[in-house]
């Protein structure tokens, strides 16, 4: 399909303001002034409307397929919580407003938002104090490690290392390191961390454990209460990747187990869209002893019932976020969690992890199970067995895709060999559970009797299998 | 209950499968001793409940003010095309194509964003997007290090204290020099930031139109720092940057942006959009998602994200940055917003923010005792001097409806008396003689 830049023709009018009665060169000197057009695509706006739409119909999204994509979280995404985002009173108001003098009065619905979600995060994890700040999961790490490293240089700690599990998303060690940690990774025993292994590394120079539980296996970390006592000992902190807090909503606390930050991806548990890859948003919470070095601003109610933005914490970490986060995220956020209230949430992560056992089990006798045994919200097959004639993950998740699913997570973890994630999530049907798993088991006997058929995959999308090594070698990232 | 399909019926068949008995023996792994000590959280509310409560607190915030605030966030006119086509299901509900054959739709759009991104900034490569413009200052900063193995960092104070006092956050831990060269009455000191470039150097930093509205061509002072081997960071406005000299012209290795002007609303601080281009020799560096255009097994073009070697979910602590997604549905807006525009749309945008503002900053400079702040030439935004303290003259206008500017001294000290006043195409000029009217009174 052509490129925008392709359709342009020179003088088509697009939305057009009216012009200006001077052009910019009556109040700029030319030699400040652009020398060449930028060269922007010109179109009628039915050419706008044809080409973006066309272009929506060659993706896969939730509203249109089933996207079991482990670790993900790729749940429903309610409409109404869009419209509440879109409300004028919320979508016009400038980010500044409360740091003119007084002038917190004027966005008061705004900072009630922020101090209301902050105080249902906290009760659904047991944390003392939150910040929206974070714009992202990955963001929220960062703000998370940066937490850690204030509250052991005010505590006059020298601390150099963060310890990552071989099951830590990826992102958790490049979050650590760029905290200026030096990362250690420790391997999984029987799929979840090992006291024993975590003793070998563990020391005074260790600054945090960053663990996701359920891991990304899918497992509860059962060693928890025992971690937990080990780096007290040491006076370092328990980081929650909250990756997987779709699994454990009312079943466990993270500040009640122990761990003294976590970040939550509000678009995976909370419903709001992942947007092709963003925006997301990324709060931290953080256990008492930490909560003077949250991120300012601080929203506060005062005695009177006002909202007020408190910028007075000496020992903040400073700013994350050149505001107060992706405001119009957590709001939707904050829509799903009234809806849903204290029941649907429980609700969520009983049907999400009855979901996963349930697929699990269908699919044990035609994949190999690494770790078989109760699940969490999500589960890890491996294609071991169907590799053998030369099929592997990915030619299974190219033809899941020819089905219409969109393929689950594969090669990660990287510690299970042939690695397919699934993670299906409360809001899919048991007919939808159904119709995958038969298409996954469909797709492992034609692996045996067939195997060129799945190399082949996909053959009914917009285009065959992509040459990667090419993009990165000709490397063409622009049109030019 | 909302949004869970599963009958009662559904949850026996699944359990039988499993051979539970109960829906609550799954959770069995965590103990007693790990259970919540409360979840005290409210009542499930229907839809029309939540919306009613939703918007009964929109209503508590302002509405219908004649707001002259930018300070880099603008209330641009929004096309209607871009909520129409950025809420297809397909886009808004898809991830990061990790599956690039069901997400050619993202994936061409990406493409072209990063196209539209080079052609407006002038520059070779330019990624998917960060969260923000500051972060993606921060990021420059990381490339340049990275690129000249060197740790300190030149800033003029004419950059946008809110991106400086995030990169003073950003990089506490990391042994970085940040040395801050003072503005000079609003206007970047090219002369201090010259002189202040030494073989130490990884990166100068500077942004025009700078925080306070100055438009200034850097070419002498990229040329400075290229000689002493550091790079050229540049925070630009995408929307002016239609008609302004590009960073490119000016020999940037690095332009930077808050994509927010480009079809974002104001949103109360996000979500925003930061722009990253960068020179041919720099492209490497960069950090997060970038979209490569390849062919498929029959030599049909299509895209892939490419250069995935560099990020973090493949090199872990040696990735480029943390950063594993981009604002991808901030960037179709932005998209869409450039193409519903065009050319000619955009510089007619950008032309009447210029116009409209230079039309407020006369009639302002008509008033006893209110004078520029300095004589530079500006685009959308400018700086005066009132003859009474700023926050005053804003708070006494604000109840009566107008916000008149932002108050300098709320990051410069000893700019109390200080107004950053922006126009938009939006801002009408009734809307700015009022303005000029009621602060006139306040002066008489």
């Amino acid at each position: 399909m052509k490129t925008v830049f392709e359709k342009s023709r020179p003088g088509r009018e697009g939305v057009w303001p009216d012009a200006p009665q001077n052009g910019p060169e009556a109040y700029i000197p030319a030699a400040l002034l652009r020398s060449s057009p930028a060269r922007l695509p010109e179109l009628s706006e039915l050419d706008v409307v044809r080409h973006f739409s066309e272009l929506s119909r060659k993706n896969f999204g939730v509203d249109s397929n089933f996207y079991p994509l482990g670790s993900c979280t790729m749940k429903y995404n309610p409409k109404f919580t869009e419209k509440a985002a879109a409300l004028p009173g919320f979508a016009g108001l400038h980010p500044v407003l409360p740091q003119l003098q007084g002038a917190g009065r004027l966005c008061q619905g705004a900072l009630e938002v922020m101090h209301d979600l902050e105080r249902l995060l906290c009760e659904i994890t047991g944390m003392a104090g939150f910040t929206l700040h974070p714009m992202a999961g990955a963001h929220g790490e960062l703000a998370g490690c940066m937490l850690i490293a204030a509250y052991h240089h005010a505590k006059g700690n020298v601390k150099k290392k963060v310890i990552c599990p071989d099951s830590a998303h990826g992102t958790n060690p490049a979050s650590a390191a760029l905290a200026g940690y030096e990362v250690v990774n420790i391997e999984s025993v029987d799929g979840i961390v090992d006291p024993a292994k975590l003793a070998e590394v563990l020391d005074d120079e260790t600054a945090a454990l960053m663990m996701t539980c359920p891991n990304t296996l899918g497992l509860f970390e059962r060693h928890l209460p025992e971690i937990v006592a080990m780096l007290r000992e040491k006076d370092a902190l328990l980081y929650y990747d909250g990756a997987n807090l779709n699994a454990i909503l009312g079943k466990m606390r993270v500040g009640d187990a122990g761990f003294d930050v976590v970040h939550l991806n509000l678009h995976k548990t909370f419903g709001t869209p992942h947007g092709g890859g963003g925006p997301g948003s990324g709060p931290v919470g953080v256990s008492e002893r930490l909560v003077e070095f949250l991120p300012v601003s601080r929203v506060k109610k005062l005695e009177d019932g006002l909202f007020v933005l408190d910028y007075n914490h000496p020992k903040s970490i400073g700013y994350v976020a050149p505001f107060y986060g992706n405001f119009a995220v957590y709001l939707k956020a904050y829509a799903y969690i009234l809806r849903l209230g204290r029941e649907g949430l429980v609700r969520v992560s009983e049907n999400a992890v009855l979901a996963a056992n349930y697929m699990r089990k269908r699919l044990e006798q035609h994949f190999q199970i690494p770790y078989n045994r109760t699940c969490m919200h999500e589960f890890v097959a491996s294609a071991v067995e169907q590799a053998k004639s030369g099929v592997r993950a990915l030619d299974i998740a190219k033809a899941l895709l020819d089905k219409g699913h969109h393929a689950p997570t594969v090669y990660f973890p990287l510690i299970v060999k042939e690695c397919i994630m699934v993670e299906p999530t409360e809001t899919e049907s048991l007919e939808t559970l159904d119709r995958f798993v038969d298409d996954l088991i469909e797709i492992a006997g034609r692996a045996a009797s067939d195997p060129a058929s799945v190399q082949a995959a996909p053959v009914t999308l917009p285009v065959r299998r992509l040459d990667e090594t090419r993009a990165a070698r000709d490397m063409d990232i622009a049109s030019l | 209950m909302p949004f869970i399909p599963h009958t009662d019926d559904d949850v026996r068949t699944m359990l039988a499968t499993i051979g539970a008995g109960s829906v609550e023996e799954l959770f069995a792994e965590i103990g007693p001793d790990l259970r919540p000590r409360s979840f005290d959280l409210p009542k499930g509310m229907s839809e029309m409940a939540v919306m009613a409560r939703l918007e009964a607190l929109a209503a508590k915030n302002a509405s219908g003010l004649k707001s002259f605030l930018g300070a880099g966030f603008y209330d641009h006119h929004i096309p209607a095309t871009v909520d129409a086509l950025t809420s297809r299901g397909e886009f808004y509900t898809a991830y990061t194509p990790y599956q690039p054959e069901a997400s050619q739709g993202t994936l061409q759009a990406i493409y072209e964003f990063q196209s539209a991104m080079c052609r407006l900034m002038d520059m070779h490569g330019a990624n998917a997007s960060v969260y923000d413009g500051g972060s993606a200052i921060f990021e420059a900063m990381m490339m340049a290090a990275r690129k000249t193995r060197r740790r300190r960092f030149v800033i003029s104070e004419a950059v946008s204290p809110i991106y400086r006092i995030m990169l003073t956050s950003y990089t506490i831990n990391l042994n970085f020099e940040l040395v801050t060269v003072p503005h000079v009455n609003g206007m970047t000191d090219l002369a201090g930031l010259t002189k202040a470039i030494d073989a130490e150097t990884a990166a100068v930093l500077v942004q025009s139109p700078n925080f306070f509205g100055c438009i200034t061509d850097f070419s002498d002072l990229f040329a400075a720092a290229r000689a002493a081997g550091a790079v050229s960071v540049v925070c630009a406005n995408p929307v002016l940057q239609s008609v302004l000299k590009t960073p490119g012209a000016m020999g940037a290795d690095v332009a930077v942006a808050e994509g927010q002007g480009l079809g974002l609303p104001l949103s109360f601080g996000g979500p925003y959009l930061g722009v990253m281009t960068c020179a041919k020799d720099m492209i490497r560096q960069m950090p997060g998602r970038i979209v490569g255009k390849t062919v498929d097994a029959e030599g049909k073009p299509g895209y892939v994200l490419t250069l995935q070697a560099r990020e973090q979910h493949i090199r872990r602590a040696k990735a480029t940055s943390n950063i594993c997604s981009n604002q991808a549905l901030c960037a179709l807006r932005a998209l869409v917003h450039l193409c519903s525009l065009g050319e000619e749309g955009l510089k007619r945008t950008a032309g009447l923010c210029i116009e409209r503002a230079h039309y407020a900053a006369k009639r302002l400079c008509d008033l006893p005792g209110v004078s520029m702040m300095n004589d530079a030439p500006f685009g959308n935004e400018f700086a005066v001097r009132l003859p009474v303290n700023a926050y005053e003259a804003i708070d006494k206008l604000t109840a009566k409806g107008v916000v008149p500017g932002f108050p300098l001294g709320r990051y410069y000290p000893g700019l109390e008396n200080c107004l950053l006043v922006a126009c938009t195409e939006k801002t009408s000029r009734e809307d700015i003689g009022i303005m000029a009217e009621m602060l006139g009174g306040l002066l008489a």
